[in-house]
């Protein structure tokens, strides 16, 4: 059932190649002999390592994505990205507060904020970029750290900010800032960790790093499954 | 959007669905389980494997792919490398610089050690951010240690090191506490609780996750804390070779910078491997789940410094690697899919085997489906997969579940047109997580005084086959027991003077094996994808790479 191969026209840094169709940028690169180094990690859409720009030959509007999930069209300019330095604060989260005051702390910059949406529309994540920082200049950390969460921190974002600002780092604060002061207390969690103390298990657990292989087999198949939903 | 000609068997899946939502599989016996997985599992695959010419593990089989990296030939000429010119003078050296490295990073500095952290992309690029599921840890009260450690070594096919089992059910519960309050945002439900999942092979749900973004979000907060907390790193600097002492202990390493070739010199009373796996190897052709940098180097340093390795005969396959379209091939299709309620299918509509079995087992039964019983779909490239029923999870667990608990896959397919809510995926067993590795104990220290191990890269832990979310327990139970252990080490060791006689006694081995010329160097670093005749680190020529291999994304 395999196809015939239609080659198409790219432009990687200028230069004219014909590539497979079908290939990401990343392999597009790699099928033209460009071995990576930097701006290739998981190769997945999670790491962020390649973050890229790209446009066409006869539009020069410049479009943004992850080069391990784009497809390479026709016609398409390509380009890698260089590492693009961006700020971060030094702290020791203990010693934080979790509202919009320690963010400002942090990151004064935030408040030179705009709003001209540049960082929505280049985030390859689709989110919404310049709402959570709105929720940071407001110091709502619960919703920065709700819509930022899939941010894989690529860093189009600062790349792009008229202002220079770091959105994907003030989110991180406010991830952090939520995961360890606002978050519910998870009870069943501590009092598990102190039965683990108290050496409720150890002697079940020695009786089954002794258990001869026939009888694990027998409690393994014997052991009683919950419901998944 | 599939291709026309699969609108048939798609339809099947439609109008079977509604008999499948009531069906439950019957899970697998112990009696059928071993048949099935000698018959299909890749592991079984004689020609697959090879036994070792050299090393402490000589005559022990491994994939014929890492057999030939674990028999290379060093990139250091021992002769033309001066040990006293030191660039780094540290306590501890972590190496790689996932999930466990920086767990070990930050523990060993906690516990006093000056550390530096070398890895060989950037801080963060390693499997963990890939890692979508989740993190075991029995926290719930109708959970036990117990129960954890019967689900983990069954899984393992009874094989795992009761002791390193045990480390990793007890810590669990800490682990899961230590990072929340690094700051990692676990889903919950209001009141506190944990919103916990099941798992293939899990016999509880146990499955503490942060959507379908769980490693990264570890990953994140863990790199953070490393800058916080100021740690020494070196980006783009992977380790080529262990420095040992005249006493037979590691004494630092040899690092090369990749982007100018410059060598630096480490010198280090104690050094954490956590190097991770080796997917990049594409093991029996397989694509893979697994980073760039996962090339297996960290086995290849330990084994030459004369590190023993561990239950190197067992690869993870995962049972749902994307097999359509080909631009994300052989890409994570998290089991957390499974999970929350998706069943297999074959190209009749029809179920095949119970979707929360182990890994080794589902993957054995699709393969078993594809190629014994010639039920699956195939591609328009000419791979083959059977139906991930994705649509099934809004109608279990209402309307927004897949929006809300998959956000990565819904975005990875979308991009294809594919809506993972209403339409299912098509899927084919992956390259993982290389089940075993470097010998440790339960400090993570392995059969060579001063290296330790932790994370993908050490074995033992997860036995001949590892469950969803033990891994990234795994990084951070060995990964914080390393750290402070290689700490403590530190502190109470003297070295004797700087060699590399260990690599002079390696190639001595090699040669007398008649097996050096015919070997690659090694550590491998990168893999080839690069489509040139000539390659610049290696000096090796390669033949241009197909479209087929291409596709290997």
């Amino acid at each position: 059932m395999a196809e015939q191969v239609q080659m198409i026209d790219i432009y990687i840094m200028g230069k004219h190649y014909q590539v497979p169709e079908g290939l990401t940028i990343l392999t597009a690169l790699e099928y033209c002999g460009y071995r990576m180094i930097r701006g290739c990690g998981c190769r997945a859409g999670f790491c962020g390592a390649c973050a890229t720009v790209y446009n066409f030959k006869n539009d020069p509007q410049l479009r943004y994505d992850l080069a391990c999930q784009k497809t390479v069209e026709q016609d398409m300019y390509l380009t890698q990205i260089p590492f693009f330095p961006a700020a971060k604060a030094l702290y020791n989260l203990e010693e934080l507060k979790p509202d919009g005051e320690q963010v400002l702390a942090l990151y004064p910059d935030l408040e030179k904020c705009f709003g001209c949406n540049t960082c929505t529309k280049t985030c390859p994540q689709d989110l919404e970029v310049m709402w959570f920082m709105s929720d940071a200049l407001r110091g709502d950390i619960r919703e920065v750290a709700n819509k930022s969460f899939d941010c894989v921190m690529c860093g189009l974002c600062a790349a792009r900010c008229p202002q220079g600002l770091v959105p994907y780092n003030y989110a991180l604060l406010c991830r952090r800032l939520y995961g360890h002061y606002l978050a519910p207390a998870s009870k069943h969690l501590e009092d598990r960790i102190a039965e683990i103390e108290a050496g409720k298990f150890d002697a079940e657990i020695e009786e089954l790093k002794r258990m001869d292989e026939s009888e694990l087999r027998r409690r393994y198949a014997q052991r009683e499954i919950e419901p998944a939903y | 959007m599939y291709p026309a000609y699969m609108e048939e068997s798609k339809h099947k899946v439609e109008v079977t669905r509604e008999k499948r939502l009531k069906e439950t599989f019957p899970r697998i016996t112990d009696e059928e389980k071993t048949p099935l997985l000698q018959q299909y599992h890749p592991d079984f695959i004689e020609e697959g494997m090879r036994e070792l010419l050299a090393g402490p593990n000589k005559g022990d089989r491994t994939p014929n792919e890492m057999a030939e990296l674990l028999e290379g030939n060093s990139r250091v000429d021992p002769d033309k490398v001066d040990l006293d010119k030191i660039d780094y003078d540290v306590d501890v050296l972590i190496i790689g610089c996932g999930g466990a490295g920086a767990s070990a990073a930050l523990l060993a500095q906690e516990n006093g050690a000056n550390v530096l952290l070398a890895t060989k992309l950037r801080l963060g690029d390693a499997n963990t951010v890939g890692a979508q599921a989740g993190t075991q840890a029995a926290d719930r009260p109708n959970d036990s240690l117990t129960i954890h450690y019967l689900d983990t070594i069954g899984g393992g096919r009874f094989t795992n090191v009761p002791e390193l089992v045990e480390s990793l059910v007890k810590d669990a519960p800490s682990v899961i506490k230590w990072l929340e309050e690094l700051g990692v945002c676990w889903d919950k439900n209001p009141d506190g609780t944990m919103h916990e999942l099941s798992g293939g092979g899990a016999s509880r749900l146990r499955l503490h996750s942060c959507r379908d973004y769980t490693g990264l979000e570890e990953m994140r907060v863990l790199r953070d804390e490393v800058k916080n907390r100021q740690i020494d790193y070196l980006e783009f600097s992977p380790a080529i070779e262990l420095i040992m002492d005249n006493k037979g202990q590691i004494a630092g390493a040899i690092l090369v910078n990749l982007e100018t070739n410059e060598l630096s010199l480490v010198r280090a009373k104690a050094v954490v491997m956590a190097t991770g796996g080796m997917g990049r190897l594409h093991i029996q052709g397989f694509p893979t789940t697994n980073h760039y940098g996962a090339t297996a180097d960290g086995l290849v340093l330990a084994y030459r410094a004369g590190a023993e390795l561990i239950f190197i005969d067992t690869m993870q396959y995962h049972p749902t690697g994307a097999a359509y379209p080909v631009q994300i091939l052989g890409q994570l299709v998290t089991e957390k899919v499974r999970t929350l309620g998706a069943q297999l299918v074959n190209i009749d509509g029809d179920q095949f085997i119970m979707p929360l079995e182990p890994r080794d087992v589902v993957a054995s039964a699709i393969i078993r489906e594809c190629q014994g019983r010639h039920k699956g779909i195939e591609t328009p490239t000419g791979e083959v997969g059977v139906w991930l029923d994705s649509p099934m999870i809004d109608i279990i667990r209402g309307e927004g579940t897949v929006a809300r608990e998959l956000p990565a896959m819904v975005r990875q397919f979308s991009r294809f047109n594919i809506d993972i809510a209403k339409e299912p995926m098509l899927v084919y067993p992956t390259l993982h997580y290389q089940n075993g590795g470097i010998k440790i104990d339960t400090d993570g220290a392995t059969t060579v005084p001063g290296l330790f191990a932790a994370g993908e890269v050490e074995g033992g832990v997860h036995g001949k086959n590892r469950l969803i979310g033990n891994s990234t327990l795994d990084i951070f139970v060995f990964g914080r027991r390393a750290g402070r252990a290689a700490a403590q080490y530190a502190n109470k060791v003297k070295l004797g003077s700087p060699t590399l006689d260990h690599v002079r006694r390696w190639q001595r081995e090699l040669e007398q094996a008649g097996i050096a010329k015919l070997r690659p160097i090694s550590p491998k670093l990168l893999p080839d994808y690069a489509r040139q005749p000539y390659d610049y680190l290696t000096g090796y020529t390669r033949e241009k790479l197909t479209i087929g291999q291409v596709k290997l994304a």
